[in-house]
């Protein structure tokens, strides 16, 4: 599949430019099949438990083990190293579904492949991936992605974990804050610096195994949604590693982590847009079964309003975010286009879980229907890999420097 | 034993949907409906692919007959390891009519051409539950049959197969080449990995038409009328065995 596709680069901008368009409009045969497996994935083996995954904070090991063996936790990684091989739009494709079935599963899904693998694919050495990325993709591993602390989020050069050089190897302190998949981790990219002067340039990355001496986890957070996920503190203190777990080169920890993030956009734009359909879903199935006044409630205009503004919500960020997919699948610029998607998307989850409950009226309010789950579910695509303001700054000043004179 | 494995694959309406009756009376809703490969022929692919992995057969060919979506759910069985597929185009009124009898036909003209070592069907298809399919291509074939398997082993020259009958289980040893169709409990399907599904745009799909094979598609049956179900009436309590024989003696059942 990678012969093809280098074929397919290599045959230049028109083609790609066509093949784009066109995959907008409707996926190649391969995506909507991947597509389908994964739906019949999720419809049969995470819907029926996502319910207690959620109340039961229950890490869906066994789920995570099988969507490995699918070649759904290292979707990117090449076959080589033990990857499916895909391109991002199949991962967006895949990271939806799953999360429309349980979104805690898509979050951890995300995170591997978009945060922990990703950095490591794209600036490891290639004994790095061997060690960092081959094991972590049937599943069995996990690895997160520690870059936020207590002191700072969205502002991430001001990063107080320190690295210190030793003869041996480096020393980490400090302390990371709101880690997904902290706690199942076997491995994370961590981001301290190097030399405090040079600010968010003197900021470097690491790969720390875990657990490994020198480094605990703190309490989980006991979360409004995404509760079969786990979120947690990681505390180092003077936790050694070798000299060879620098991840790219020194100070290029800011760089890193922000190329990062915007692949990770894609991943949670995916996650979002697979919440709000799994709300609208839920609410229109209520709207064809519930009577009132009479007749199906999908029949008054107000219920119809509702559902058809989700749907335009919906569709609107899933376009943005198979474009973005697609950019980064040509090698273009797509900083914006994934901003522009995970604002999008994440704002049309709560939107369309909200009006979801709003339909459901007091049944959107008990536990007995998935729309609660999806509400507070959706809360925090708005808010992790990059707050919706911070998106508005990164699109603002991309906007701004395509109109500078 | 090396060799080649038929596996008959149909397109169905998936198991999950709420089937409708056409207002006509002449069929279901098909149209915008989501079809899927049904479930028995789901654990069909499995099987083949499974002794294909274990080096017990060399190839595994999926066929299936029916319109151009019928291609999709030979694609699937190539993503769940089918090596190529052959699509036997049958449409239009062709296809409303066609039953196990014109599908036997086929898979018995494919069978020969294929120079195949076993046919495995699924028992019976989720839409018609005619079980029929695999019958009568064994007795077209004049090839012995084990159907409602679930359990099947390959020895030198003959299948070993553990069926699923009324009264429990029944082991029988037959002859290859043979016809097998698969019961629920035979295996459980494997979702297609991602690679995979990404390897089977490679594989080959081959056309044909039914008069390729000299397969003449005429039914001899004409559906009349269809119809939903009865709607299940309330049923009501009694508080005595003597209440229960009054009211059943009263509807005559006793």
């Amino acid at each position: 599949m990678s012969a093809l596709f280098k074929a397919r680069r290599a045959l230049g901008l028109c083609f790609s430019g066509c093949r784009s368009v066109s995959q907008l409009a409707e996926l190649p045969d391969t995506h909507q099949l991947l597509r389908q497996t994964c739906r019949d994935y999720a419809d049969r083996e995470l819907t029926p438990i996502a319910s207690r995954l959620d109340q039961e904070h229950a890490y869906p090991a066994k789920q995570i083990e099988e969507l490995g063996a699918m070649g759904v936790m290292a979707m990117e990684v090449p076959e080589e190293l033990g990857g499916a091989g895909m391109d991002y739009l199949a991962y967006s494709l895949a990271v939806e579904e799953i999360s429309r079935g349980c979104a805690s599963t898509g979050v951890v899904v995300s995170v591997n492949n978009s945060l922990y693998i990703g950095p490591v694919l794209k600036f490891g050495t290639a004994e790095q991936k061997k060690q960092w990325i081959s094991p972590f993709t049937t599943g069995e591993k996990v690895g997160c992605f520690a870059l936020s602390e207590p002191g700072n989020g969205s502002d991430a050069g001001a990063a107080s974990t320190v690295a210190r050089q030793e003869e041996d190897g480096w020393v980490l302190n400090g302390t990371k804050a709101w880690i997904t998949n902290s706690w199942e981790a076997s491995a994370a990219v961590v981001f301290a610096t190097t030399d405090k002067k040079l600010k968010h340039k003197g900021i470097s990355a690491f790969l720390v195994p875990m657990p490994h001496p020198g480094l605990s986890l703190g309490k989980k957070e006991d979360k409004l949604g995404i509760r079969a996920s786990s979120t947690a503190n990681i505390i180092l203190e003077d936790c050694r590693i070798p000299l060879d777990n620098m991840l790219g080169p020194r100070g290029a920890g800011f760089k890193i982590a922000m190329q990062t993030l915007d692949s990770g956009r894609i991943g949670i734009a995916s996650q979002a847009v697979g919440i709000a359909q799994a709300s609208l879903d839920c609410a229109a199935d209520y709207a064809h079964k519930r009577t009132a006044f009479g007749a199906p409630i999908g029949k008054l205009q107000a219920i119809q309003f509702k559902l058809a503004d989700m749907a335009v919500a919906i569709e609107s960020a899933r376009l943005l975010t198979w474009k973005a997919a697609l950019l980064r699948d040509s090698q273009k610029p797509f900083s914006k286009e994934a901003a522009m998607a995970k604002l999008a998307a994440s704002e049309a989850a709560t939107f369309s879980a909200h009006q979801a409950i709003q339909i459901l009226g007091g049944m959107g309010y008990v536990t007995d229907m998935p729309a609660e789950r999806h509400y507070r579910d959706a809360r925090i695509t708005e808010i992790y890999e990059g707050t919706s303001e911070i998106q508005r700054l990164v699109i603002a000043g991309q906007i701004l420097k395509e109109y500078q004179q | 034993m090396s060799g080649r494995v038929l596996v008959g694959v149909k397109r169905v309406i998936d198991y999950a949907v709420k089937i409708r009756v056409k207002p006509d009376h002449t069929g279901v809703v098909t149209d915008g409906v989501k079809h899927s490969m049904n479930p028995f022929c789901e654990i069909a692919v499995e099987e083949a692919v499974k002794l294909k992995e274990k080096k017990l057969i060399q190839e595994v060919v999926a066929v299936s007959c029916g319109p151009q979506q019928s291609q999709e759910t030979i694609r699937t069985a190539l993503a769940m390891g089918a090596d190529r597929g052959i699509h036997v185009e049958v449409s239009g009124k062709d296809y409303d009519s066609l039953g196990p009898l014109q599908v036997s036909k086929i898979l018995a003209a494919l069978a020969k051409k294929e120079e195949a070592q076993l046919v495995i069907l699924g028992k019976q298809a989720i839409d018609d539950d005619c079980n029929q399919t695999g019958q009568m291509t064994a007795a077209l074939l004049d090839w012995p049959q084990g159907t409602f398997a679930s359990e099947v082993s390959l020895e030198a020259g003959k299948v070993k197969v553990v069926r699923e009958i009324d009264g429990g289980l029944e082991t029988i040893k037959i002859n290859t080449p043979a016809v097998l169709t698969a019961d629920l409990r035979l295996n459980t399907p494997r979702y297609a990995t991602l690679p995979n599904i990404m390897k089977a745009k490679k594989k080959k799909i081959a056309n044909m038409k039914p008069a390729d094979l000299g397969v003449d598609l005429t039914s001899r049956l004409e559906v009349l009328r269809v119809d939903e179900p009865p709607q299940r009436q309330a049923g009501m309590k009694v508080e005595t065995v003597e209440d229960l024989v009054g009211k059943l003696k009263e509807a005559g059942k006793v």
